[in-house]
């Protein structure tokens, strides 16, 4: 059965404990691995950040969107801000690659989402927004079905 | 749960322990804090205690690489203590297993820099 959760909240630094945290309470209820949870934490807290430092520059007015779905034993996120969009989606995807040097970025944000996701899309659009899509089969309760 | 950062100097080592979470929000205040310390003090190595760490994302990598270019220009190491199996991915990933050292404790770490 397909179960749906949504959260929306200011572009501030200090929510994006509380958008894992979210997140993961939500997917609990699949009964993931420690080490599955750990990924889809880490993965939203990628997506989140660059919503606030890239997508609205730090700007708190900005509010950033978080959709989960479970399915099964399938987690689909989507985080979407209306910030100003990636340029080149190719380069950003590109490891190390980063617009932001000065702060310390490495440039690994991308990078840590494929690997701990199984699909990834990106839609973006200068001066309009980035649509992350994430999606990942969990290997426990696949077990079960078998 | 935020970021609970301890540094101890010893001769011309920093050893920073870190407990929580560390992400975009607590990484400002580690790059504060260690840097200056390692300019106020003459820092040659870091010694990276993570036992206590139980979440890190490409901010904390992004610290860590910054802090490594900091000390390498005095040629000094860093040696990461205690690293968990998801942190250690992130490091491989990044290239940064390459260029720090891991061991399993602090007092370990300190052998391996010829002090204790
Ligand atoms: N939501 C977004 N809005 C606008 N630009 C973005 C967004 N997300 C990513 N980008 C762009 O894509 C680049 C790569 O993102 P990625 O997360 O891989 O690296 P980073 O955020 O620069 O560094 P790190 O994630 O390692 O701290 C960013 O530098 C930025 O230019
Ligand atoms: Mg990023």
């Amino acid at each position: 059965m397909k179960n749906v959760m949504n959260l929306q909240f200011s572009a501030l630094s200090q929510n994006e404990s509380f958008a894992r945290v979210a997140v993961a309470a939500f997917i609990a209820q699949l009964d993931p691995t420690m080490d599955e949870l750990t990924e889809i934490k880490t993965v939203v807290s990628e997506v989140v950040t660059n919503s606030i430092i890239h997508g609205y520059e730090n700007d708190p007015e900005g509010m950033v969107y978080i959709s989960v779905s479970i399915d099964d034993s399938t987690v689909e996120l989507t985080i979407r801000d209306e910030g100003v969009g990636i340029l080149d989606v190719e380069e950003a995807r590109q490891p190390l690659f980063t617009t932001k040097p000065d702060l310390e970025r490495s440039g690994m944000g991308f990078t840590i989402m494929e690997n701990f996701m199984d699909e990834i899309s990106i839609i973006s659009h200068t001066g309009e927004g980035t649509i992350i899509r994430l999606k990942k089969q969990l290997t426990k309760s696949n077990a079960f079905c078998n | 749960m935020s970021l609970e950062i301890e540094q101890e100097i010893r001769d011309n080592i920093l050893c920073i322990r870190l407990s929580g979470e560390l992400d975009h929000h607590s990484a400002e205040d580690l790059k504060n804090r260690a840097s200056t310390a390692i300019v106020k003090h003459n820092i040659r190595h870091i010694i990276l205690n993570l036992e206590e760490l139980s979440f890190m994302d490409s901010s904390g990598l992004g610290v860590v690489m910054g802090r490594y270019k900091q000390i390498k220009q005095n040629h000094g190491e860093m040696i990461v203590c205690a690293i968990s199996p998801p942190v250690k991915r992130l490091f491989e990933m990044s290239g940064l297993l390459k260029i720090v050292k891991l061991e399993l404790s602090e007092e370990n770490a300190l052998q391996k820099l010829g002090v204790a």
